[in-house]
């Protein structure tokens, strides 16, 4: 019970600073990722540099993009529930079985 | 923390993906012998591969108007120690670098340093300092630490590659820790809850796991004996007839 307390207050607080972040955020910017900011600070510091190399294959169109991010989420999120769950029941059978014993 | 293809002048890729080479190649040999000397804990491994791939795929939004991802590398670097990071990690940036468009083959070697290599081992040494707090205090600053490094390491590869042409270094280090570090703090702080989230699910239904790997071995916790909180509870025990 003690334990189920603590995992939602934990819950509680990484979902209050998410709900800040995203008031406060929202009065400077607009939540572009860092990534590309960070070449954009390059490019500020360095107008000459160009990039070098480009990517093997970019996506055609945001939407792709998105769906493949959700999918590396999706594959990752069931794994991690996959193994949480397997553990899970692993030990409420041993549970029970030295309850019978 | 995803250095864009090409970002880096071509010296610079170079240089740190001869430095990433020899850290993977290590994680690959660890990962082997883990599983060798400890076969039970091949889920436990999948399932700290698969939680950094999952937190590496979100963007969270920052209190800076930015957005930026997690890492989610800390947890399998307090488990399994930062070498099989090493390894994992950079499976994660290399699906990322050749389906996302998100970091890039020749900023690779850069990225596994930064979010496979520097994130956990000081996410690790945390932990290891913090031997004699509260083991979720250590678990929340380790994880924390971990996202946090790796995003000092990113500014510093950048700052090394793009000095400022006035101020130097400092001058544009500070610029890059301004972008990537102050966006990362309440993204760290997120994931740190989290972590000690996953760590108490973990303790309470991994422990056979937990114990073959030594976790809670340093900590004073006889390792043979169970870790604290991973007790079976009564009520879990008549759920269990039930069901």
């Amino acid at each position: 019970m003690r334990r189920a307390i603590i995992n939602l207050s934990l819950l509680a607080a990484a979902v209050a600073i998410f709900v800040v972040a995203l008031l406060l955020g929202g009065q400077r910017g607009d939540f572009g990722g860092t990534d590309s900011s960070a070449t954009g600070s390059i490019e500020a510091i360095d107008p000459g540099y160009r990039p070098w190399f480009q990517p093997l294959w970019q996506q055609p169109g945001g939407e792709v993009e998105s769906g493949l991010f959700a999918l590396q989420a999706a594959l990752g999120a069931g794994v991690v529930g996959f193994a949480l769950g397997s553990f899970r029941e692993r030990r409420r059978a041993r549970a029970a079985a030295d309850a019978d014993a | 923390m995803h250095i864009a293809e090409g970002f880096l002048p071509p010296l610079h890729a170079a240089a740190w993906t001869a430095a990433a080479v020899p850290f993977v190649a290590h994680g690959v040999r660890e990962i082997k012998r883990t599983t060798a000397t400890h076969p039970e804990s091949k889920l436990l491994l999948g399932a700290v591969g698969a939680y950094s791939f999952v937190l590496s795929a979100i963007k969270l939004p920052s209190v800076t108007g930015s957005s930026s991802h997690p890492t989610g590398t800390g947890e399998g670097a307090i488990l399994f120690r930062p070498p099989v990071m090493a390894a994992l990690g950079s499976v994660v940036l290399l699906f990322q670098a050749l389906l996302l468009a998100h970091g890039g083959l020749t900023t690779l070697g850069a990225n596994i340093m930064s979010m496979a290599v520097a994130g956990p081992w000081a996410g690790y040494g945390v932990y290891r300092l913090l031997r004699f707090a509260p083991w979720s205090v250590a678990i929340f600053c380790a994880v924390a630490v971990a996202d946090l490094a790796t995003y000092v390491m990113t500014s510093t590869q950048l700052a090394l590659a793009f000095p400022d042409p006035q101020g130097g270094f400092l001058a544009s280090w500070e610029r890059f820790l301004g972008l990537f570090a102050l966006t990362q703090i309440p993204l760290a702080i997120v994931e740190g809850l989290v972590g000690v989230l996953l760590m108490n699910a973990l303790r309470s239904w991994a422990g056979p796991e937990l114990r073959g790997l030594g976790f809670g071995a340093d900590r004073g916790e006889e390792p043979e004996l169970g870790i604290p909180g991973t007790e079976v509870d009564g009520d879990e025990v008549e759920e269990a007839r039930h069901a």
